[in-house]
């Protein structure tokens, strides 16, 4: 027996090993330089980052070499912190950090982060309105065998639902390297949901004019629209090509940004194209999906309404109070029912 | 009264923003006996006062640390009220956030607010609820409430405060009973591990949580081995003793590389006020019209000698 064991006999293309040892070994995987890839990209982009800006620190969990940050503590040692497997802690200390002025980027699995450390994202990042960024890699189902602890698929619908945080999904080594320079300046908290690091690449470059919160449209079609975000987007223009071949022309849309959600770009696909499908790597509820449906049911003209609390934190106030203010009281929901029934019909 | 966090530092490199800063005074400390008690009754008081506004109140929570809150912000903290961003201020850390109605007044007294803004406390729109929030309230550097997490705010201040090169300290206030909460001891051991010395826990250790007394519901002793075993040095001082207090913060090494720093102090619950003292119905209470004014009597009479928890 030679070799590392850990590998023997296996397909090392799509093998994913803790310590990020099967790319970094590699010059390419599945046909990408694996220095294109956004595992690799993440520690160098930061490093490159913080050599312009004091204000950048990195902090990790145990998985530097896994998320390559291991770059980032090579360049910048007085400004990488690992936390060791203690996740809840990393993610408030990191709040600690930015509210003395840095902006921290908290790097581990998206399983960890988004799931495990939800209230500490919620309480201490988000309702402060802290720029720290939740760097939430290897999400979905791409950990494979490593099975359900090790799997997000929950991550997107449990941040969605936390007020004024942005929930983002790069599709690629680019889309990465454009929303890390564009994090530099966005208000708040941000939840980054990443793949594993191997995703082939979908731009060519980083788009110049990089916004949160705007839908990137990658092909033109009116039989169908295909929403999707993430690491679904190289395959859903996959499948748009095989569509045309039959005849079928997609729209596709990289929804990179899940949350504020470009709702222009989702009621266009509606109103444009025959019919609109959503493809996420998450469960059906609470996800990309879910914010699409939201809006395609709702809105001017629709027999439909959701009634409860918009995107933000409570003011202070006896229960009372707030029950009256966001007219959850029995009085408030009347008055939006006679709201809906008013409104003209489709 | 709103405030959004202090913006962040300059793109300059951290040593060169540091050596920008022009020198400054904190502001001046009184550290006299009799001014001193006269705060922590203040404290009591407000308290009192405030809980009434909002119909309930942690009086007793707020009681214990009354004398800790008077040592820490008119005998020992760098702040300066007019600047409360000020980089290189002391930080305080409220861990128990539910104790925020004894902080509020301080922070009103000191000049971070108009005082009158109190007495909108708990009502609808106030900037004043029962746990503090850093985005309305001048003076709080950072919202809590959700008790285990003040300890590692603490651990990034004190790191962050480190990549800057500032020599300022981190206090945390714990509560005794949140230690029992994972995440503190997950900070603790960062804390060591970093070699924290900016960071002070100071352990309010009145010996009650909700349910019952600490050591019933879920033991914390022996505290001071427990932090000395994850590479913290520890004190144990009379929570209620101005001398003491001030001795331990004076005794503080200074805050570089080195240990973290835990203060555990000893107090009782409801320390003040004698139907609270070391009573487990008043962690939140509403005293009646009656009780209002034998209690605001009570304060104004001055504290009794401690009956500790061992004693009764």
């Amino acid at each position: 027996m030679t070799g590392d064991p850990r590998t023997q006999g296996q397909d090392q293309s799509d093998l994913f090993t803790g310590d990020g040892s099967d790319i970094a070994a590699k010059p390419t995987v599945q046909g990408t330089p694996a220095r294109a890839l956004p595992a690799f990209v993440l520690g160098e982009e930061l490093s490159a980052l913080a050599d312009a800006d004091p204000r950048i620190v990195v902090l990790t969990a145990d998985l530097a070499s896994a998320n390559r940050t291991v770059e980032f503590k090579a360049r910048h040692p007085e400004r990488f912190f690992d936390f060791g497997i203690a996740e809840k802690n990393m993610v408030t200390a990191a709040a600690g950090m930015a509210a003395c002025g840095q902006i921290p980027f908290a790097a581990t699995f998206a399983s960890f982060l988004g799931i495990l450390c939800a209230e500490q994202i919620r309480t201490d990042c988000a309702y402060p309105n802290l720029p720290v960024r939740l760097i939430a890699h290897h999400s979905g189902i791409s950990m494979g065998y490593y099975g359900t602890s090790h799997h997000a698929l929950e991550d997107i619908a449990m941040m969605r639902s936390i007020a004024g945080l942005t929930v983002a999904c790069p599709a690629d080594a680019a889309m990465l390297r454009a929303m890390l320079r564009a994090s530099l300046d966005l208000p708040g908290a941000l939840y980054l949901r990443l793949g594993r690091g191997r995703d082939p690449v979908v731009y060519p470059e980083p788009p110049a004019d990089f916004a949160f919160g705007r839908a990137w449209r990658l092909r033109e079609g009116r039989d169908l629209a295909i929403i999707t975000t993430g690491a679904e987007v190289r395959p859903v223009l996959d499948a748009a090509a095989m569509l045309a071949a039959e005849g079928i022309e997609t729209r596709v849309i990289d929804m990179a940004t899940v949350k504020p959600l470009d709702i222009a770009e989702v009621r266009a696909a509606a109103a444009e194209t025959g019919a609109v499908l959503t493809v996420e790597e998450h469960n059906l509820t609470g996800g990309l999906g879910s914010a699409v449906a939201e809006v395609l049911v709702e809105g001017p003209r629709r027999r439909f309404a959701r009634h409860g609390v918009p995107d933000e934190f409570a003011p202070i106030g006896p229960p009372a109070a707030l029950y009256a203010h966001y007219r959850l009281d029995a009085e408030g929901i009347a008055a939006r029912a006679r709201e809906l029934l008013a409104a003209p019909a489709a | 009264m709103t405030e959004t966090p202090e913006a962040p530092e300059s793109r300059e490199p951290p040593e060169t923003a540091a050596a920008a800063m022009p020198p400054r005074a904190p502001r001046d400390h009184n550290r006299a006996p009799g001014f001193l008690s006269d705060r922590a009754r203040f404290i009591r008081k407000e308290t009192v006062r405030l809980s009434r506004i909002a119909g309930a109140g942690h009086y007793s929570s707020t009681f214990s640390a009354a004398e800790l809150f008077a040592a820490l912000y008119y005998g020992h903290l760098r702040i300066d009220p007019a600047d409360p961003a000020w980089p290189d201020r002391d930080r305080f850390v409220l861990s128990k956030g539910h104790a925020a109605i004894g902080l509020y007044p301080v922070l009103g007294d000191l000049g971070y607010f108009d005082p009158a803004l109190l007495d909108s406390h708990t009502r609808f729109g106030s900037a004043f609820g029962d746990h503090p929030d850093m985005k309305k309230i001048r003076g709080i550097d950072f919202s809590s409430g959700s008790l285990g997490h003040g300890l590692s705010v603490g651990v990034g201040m004190a790191l962050a405060l480190r990549v800057q090169r500032r020599g300022a300290r981190v206090f945390v206030m714990l509560g005794d009973g949140e230690l029992a909460e994972g995440q503190i001891w997950e900070a603790a051991m960062a804390a060591a591990h970093f070699r924290l010395g900016a960071l002070v826990a100071i352990v309010d250790r009145n010996g009650l949580c909700i349910d019952g007394h600490t050591e019933e519901v879920m033991a914390v002793e022996p505290l001071a081995e427990r932090f000395a075993g994850f590479g913290w040095q520890a004190s144990r001082i009379d929570g209620h003793d101005f001398g003491a207090i001030l001795g331990a913060l004076d005794a503080l090494p200074p805050p570089g590389e080195g240990p973290p720093q835990a203060i555990i102090a000893d107090t009782v619950k409801g320390r003040g006020v004698a139907m609270m003292e070391g009573a487990l119905n008043w962690h939140v209470g509403n005293l009646s019209d009656a009780d209002y004014d034998a209690v605001m009597a009570e304060l104004d009479a001055g504290l009794r000698p401690p009956v500790w928890e061992h004693e009764r």
